[in-house]
């Protein structure tokens, strides 16, 4: 089956481009102008970038000078870890413990990493919920007085399995003790409410292409108190945190993708709920073992409804007792249902995931699961088309065993 | 049919795939990890295998339009093939890990999973041809790999296909040119997979460690040298033995015996083989009947040799060979052929050497 004819349950990985980008980003490619040349050509294509930044910051709750454009989620993620902890460690030597998150994603994990096998830092792991999420009682009594952390992250909302954390709660308890928080929230744009200036959170990572905007393309919110050392170095843009030239059709296409993911956010919040409510409901009904990861469907972050959801309203991570997510994955696409496994490595082996091992699940529910997320395009044809073949794809996976001995 | 390709990113299991597509099969490609070497596993959630020979591989699956997935078999790959062949060393045996990844791992733990998953067979790069569940040999004969085939039961042959029994090698590159597979002329691989350095004692001697133990004369049963470990030592060898003999005649590894570690060595005279007495053996249909003449060879690439086969100790066979053979080791795979110059040798089954004597 071809990929137009598939159900496309895999939005979380990226999500179709919004029509209006497109045309927005073609009215940009024809035209020439650095956005740093002093000439016309330069100031147009300036003012078409500024706007957008500026437009960018109000859907957010930022400051315009608080967005810098980057290359995606995963510099941007680079550039906050890394540039926090220089900045923060050349400003006194003894702040090198990095807290984070073991359910990250593999660009902060990754980086951190990077940090501690060469450049002396040490890593806090925070432990978090069996849902995923990480407290704010946990963050801080792994921050101890702080004095010797470089920063923190927590991702707002985790990528696999959905789970959403109360930054604005983290935040606080970071800066009682004088520590940064970073926030990966590729996943959350556009799905929850968030507002970086109320969130108190000082860097926050997105990307365009989650949203219906272009590929490559990417932003790091940085309060202007907070000091980053670069990772690319040239002719100074963006705050001299970021050089290189701007990419002024992909600024404008995701600048049109977030304010209208972040205008059409609870209406599409609602829908894509109710649809993924009823995708868990009918495998239930099929596969009556099959376990929920993350938080429950109807989870809300403080218990109230002002507090926002709890759990990504488009997610749905199950994990299907005695199948392998892999041969899932294989059958499913063999019957046009395109969903994901999770995390594989680039030669494209499929590991446990890393995130329900951190929950605490053990390996074989790790292997086992499968991640649907739903988006802007999805419809009830999708979720029927899942539902049509789930019931015999599970029973012959499990023929097939976990596939080790 | 529904095919699972097995696709190494090489240019043999690439054509391969490419003319299962050909046929109308509906075709879907895996690669295999198999990586045991745990120095390119990353230590955390995600391992790495050989990451270039996958991509290879996705590059020809995604040209051909065919799904494509990495099964990571490394575990079983360690278990099955590498412990076995440095266990099989350990006995003093002399063990062929390509025949055992067949057995075991293609045409087992691969196969089993496709059947169960609802594949038909298995599709593989193997020279060798197969036919009504008949095995032959390539055309090519040089490239021939119905040795390490063999071992494959009329069930396992059931399961597998493989298009390019009755190709060159140089009409596969040619066909993977015209295809425009960058694989086309990606060298072909010689040896060991999981010993990229080809250095096999080497990576015995790190696996094993230093066994030294005596080499002996068996001529006049005087010990003549030490050595540092039997591993590094194949029956039939002559080069490399570090003794120095009283005359100028070459001499030869005749026996390895590895509870006391010794090393026989003598002269040419002694080195032939012209009975072998094998394991029980398996056979690609029914079981022949005994007494039989047939072909054996006696190692990859080694020349068939007529014999007469008959029943031998504890289900095992007694191989009597027209002329007698250099380098037969216990451990080593016995393969009898029907002798077919028009269709190509048809492979009866095979046993695994036991001992041997002159």
């Amino acid at each position: 089956m071809s990929s137009s004819e598939a159900a496309y349950l895999d939005h979380a990985a990226t999500t179709p481009l919004l029509p209006a980008v497109l045309a927005a980003m073609a009215g940009q490619l024809g035209r020439v102008g650095n956005a740093s040349s002093l000439h016309a050509s330069g100031r147009a294509a300036r003012r078409v970038a500024e706007q957008s930044r500026e437009r960018l910051a109000e859907a957010l709750g930022a400051r315009p000078s608080e967005v810098l454009f980057t290359g995606g989620g995963t510099e941007s993620d680079n550039l906050a870890v890394k540039g926090l902890f220089w900045a923060r460690r050349d400003a006194d030597p003894r702040r090198r413990r990095i807290v984070v998150s073991p359910a990250e994603h593999h660009a902060v994990l990754d980086s951190v990493e990077w940090l501690a096998a060469h450049d002396g830092a040490e890593v806090t792991w925070l432990p978090v919920e069996p849902t995923g999420r990480v407290t704010p009682r946990a963050l801080r009594a792994a921050l101890g007085t702080g004095e010797d952390v470089a920063l923190a992250s927590v991702m707002w909302a985790n990528n696999e399995i959905g789970t959403v954390s109360d930054l604005a709660a983290l935040a606080g308890v970071a800066h009682a003790v004088g520590v940064p928080l970073h926030t990966d929230a590729v996943q959350a744009v556009g799905q929850v409410p968030v507002d970086f200036a109320a969130s108190g959170v000082d860097a926050l990572t997105m990307t365009a292409h989650k949203l219906g905007g272009p590929m490559g393309a990417g932003v790091l919110l940085l309060r202007r108190d907070v000091a980053c050392t670069p990772l690319l170095h040239g002719g100074g843009q963006e705050r001299d945190v970021r050089s290189g030239t701007l990419d002024v059709a992909a600024i404008v296409g995701l600048q049109v993708a977030t304010t209208t993911a972040v205008a059409d956010r609870e209406d599409r919040a609602d829908r894509l709920a109710a649809l993924r409510d009823r995708l868990v409901a009918g495998v239930v009904a099929q596969v009556p073992d099959v376990q929920l990861n993350g938080a429950p469907l109807d989870d809300l972050l403080d218990g109230t409804v002002e507090g926002g959801p709890g759990r990504l309203p488009g997610n749905a991570h199950l994990s299907f007792p005695g199948a392998e997510g892999d041969a899932l994955l294989m059958l499913l696409d063999a019957r046009g249902v395109e969903c994901s496994t999770g995390s594989a490595c680039s030669a494209g082996v499929a590991r446990p995931s890393h995130v329900l091992l951190a929950t605490g699940a053990d390996p074989d529910r790790a292997r086992s699961s499968l991640r649907f997320s739903l988006g802007h395009t999805s419809t009830d044809a999708d979720v029927d088309a899942l539902l049509a073949v789930i019931g015999p794809v599970v029973e012959r996976a499990r023929r097939a065993g976990m596939g080790r001995r | 049919m529904r095919l699972l390709a097995a696709m190494s990113g090489g240019v043999d299991s690439a054509v391969a795939a490419a003319l299962a597509v050909d046929a109308g099969h509906e075709v879907t490609g895996v690669h295999l990890a198999l990586s045991p070497d745990r120095q390119t596993l990353r230590s955390g959630a995600r391992g790495c295998c050989s990451v270039e020979d996958a991509h290879d591989a996705r590059r020809v699956a995604d040209e051909l339009g065919i799904p494509f997935y990495v099964w990571d078999l490394a575990e079983r790959f360690a278990e099955d093939v590498v412990e076995d062949f440095v266990a099989e060393y350990a006995a003093g045996r002399t063990p062929n890990p390509c025949l055992r990844c067949n057995e075991r791992i293609k045409f087992s733990a691969v196969l089993d999973r496709a059947r169960a998953l609802g594949f038909d067979a298995v599709v593989t790069g193997h020279h060798a041809r197969l036919a009504g569940g008949e095995l032959r040999r390539s055309v090519d004969a040089a490239k021939d790999q119905s040795y390490v085939l063999a071992v494959l039961t009329a069930d396992q042959l059931a399961g597998a296909v493989f298009p390019l029994g009755s190709m060159t090698k140089r009409r596969v590159r040619e066909v993977a040119a015209e295809r425009g597979f960058a694989v086309a002329a990606k060298a072909d691989s010689h040896d060991i997979c999981f010993i990229p350095d080809g250095d096999t004692r080497g990576f015995l001697t790190r696996r094993l460690g230093a066994r030294p133990g005596p080499v002996v004369d068996a001529a006049t049963g005087a010990v003549v040298g030490e050595h540092a470990g039997a591993h590094g030592f194949t029956v039939g060898q002559r080069r490399g033995l570090g003794v120095a003999a009283g005359d100028s005649r070459p001499r030869y590894v005749l026996g390895i015996e590895p509870v006391t570690r010794t090393v026989t060595i003598g002269t040419a005279d002694l080195a032939g083989v012209g009975e072998v007495r094998t394991d029980p053996p398996t056979w690609t249909g029914p079981a022949a009947a005994l007494p039989l003449r047939a072909e054996v060879q006696l190692r990859a690439h080694g020349t068939p040799v007529p014999c007469t086969v008959t029943a031998g100790d504890g289900g095992g066979l007694r191989l009597l060979l027209d002329s007698p053979q250099r380098g037969v080791a216990p451990g080593q795979s016995a393969v009898l052929y029907a002798p077919d110059a028009e269709r190509g040798d048809r492979v009866l089954g095979q046993a695994a050497v036991a001992s041997t004597a002159w």
